[in-house]
């Protein structure tokens, strides 16, 4: 099967934590459209590469560029706008906000962006049905199971339409039967939509769900077949 | 499925009513769709060893319009020997570990690269990973199919978590191979 075009590049990204190097010339490419997994040890480095990927944190050396633009070229503001619009991100739990329905939450990005609210509540409510939540548009997270919470997460890291959703252990908190859903859900979405999935996890079981997998170790790519 | 008894599978089929080897040949295959197809020379071979048992017997014949066929029924003595078989635990012992665990061994003792066959393992074990994947989520998948490739992913899992152990583990082992 021949690759993708690529649509995130990152190359020998370095990144320290004050005295602990979590990233060590980490090189990493992700195709329009496709599902990677990134698996590795705990402090290897997966999430750090998430936040460089995604523009959340800036390298201390090395280069990601999005779509033909090195992302540390950017001032902060275009940087926050291209997150905005371009990017979804799910953590392990959804950081949904606690005080809003699952609907509001999910037309949150919409509002932000400048929808309008029937519109953008509306589009919310697809998007809840595409995850099989719309029956719990009106409860909080804190009414909900963490896997139908875990849905709405992605319901809301999907609905501006992003080119590339960021998921690190989005199922790290669930059963295996949740998990199942959310993944079933994330890879049937993502790929109607054509959307890129860096999906980050520890769990091999999960990351069958991804087109290919990356392996970190001690803050690098560990490369198939050669000895650490 | 592997090691499964195809005389207990063939006998847990007949517990239905009377069969005919093509059809059992037939139900075998659609109900265990993770499992190898069994050759029609292996079901009439295993009913014919179940008759010299006397857990099955011949009920007569069936032509139907075609060809005739030999229908067979569990007797009571296949009943209650299936009904033994279905309580009896499986030995919870280890499956492909032990292969991988020697050709460890084997590489350190040979001086090859134990590391680099783990991780081509690894990656072997994923892309069957990812197959089954596939095949449990696409939405055709009934839930025989969803159940055995549950059972299959999970013991692939567990290869793999004690592939990753050993792989972290792999100075201490080469010392002990190598002191030994």
């Amino acid at each position: 099967m021949s690759r993708p075009v690529p649509v995130l590049t990152a190359s020998g990204l370095v990144k320290a934590h004050g005295r602990t190097t979590a990233l060590r010339g980490a090189s990493i490419e992700l195709g329009a459209g496709e599902i990677l997994a990134v698996t590795g040890p705990s402090g290897s480095g997966k999430s750090t590469l998430l936040h460089c990927l995604a523009g959340i944190v800036r390298p201390d050396d090395g280069s990601v560029t999005y779509d033909g633009r090195r992302l540390e070229d950017l001032p902060e503001k275009r940087l926050s706008e291209l997150r905005r619009t371009e990017f979804g991100v799910v953590f392990q739990f959804g950081q949904l906000i606690p005080e809003l329905t699952a609907l509001d939450n999910v037309a949150l990005p919409l509002l932000l962006a400048g929808t309008g609210r029937a519109g953008a509540r509306e589009r919310a409510g697809e998007w809840l049905e595409r995850f099989g939540v719309r029956g719990q548009r009106d409860l909080r997270p804190g009414e909900m199971s963490g896997g139908q919470a875990q849905r709405a997460a992605l319901a809301r890291a999907l609905v501006t339409g992003p080119r590339v959703v960021f998921a690190d252990e989005p199922t790290g908190a669930l059963d295996s039967l949740a998990s199942e859903q959310v993944m079933t859900a994330l890879v049937h979405t993502a790929r109607e939509a054509g959307t890129a999935v860096l999906l980050i996890t520890h769990d091999a079981q999960v990351a069958a769900y991804a087109d290919r997998e990356v392996q970190l170790r001690d803050g690098a790519v560990a490369q198939l077949g050669v000895t650490a | 499925m592997i090691g499964m008894s195809t005389r207990h599978i063939l006998l847990g089929l007949l517990a239905t009513g009377p069969s005919h080897g093509y059809d059992l040949k037939r139900r075998h295959d659609e109900r265990f769709p993770q499992a190898r197809p069994l050759a029609y020379g292996q079901v009439y071979t295993t009913l014919q060893r179940l008759v010299r048992d006397g857990l099955a017997e011949v009920e007569g014949t069936d032509s139907d319009g075609g060809p005739e066929r030999t229908m067979y029924r569990a007797t009571e003595k296949g009943t209650s020997e299936l009904a033994r078989w279905a309580a009896e635990i499986a030995p919870p012992a280890p499956f492909v570990t032990n292969e991988i665990f020697a050709k460890v061994v084997v590489a350190i003792l040979a001086g090859g690269a134990p590391a680099a066959y783990l991780s081509a393992q690894r990656a072997a074990h994923m892309e069957r990973m990812r197959e089954l994947t596939a095949v449990k989520a696409a939405q055709s998948a009934d839930l025989a199919t969803v159940l055995s490739a549950d059972y299959a992913l999970n013991h692939l899992d567990a290869d793999l978590r004690w592939m990753n152990t050993t792989a972290a583990r792999l100075a201490t082992l080469t010392a002990e191979v190598d002191a030994a």
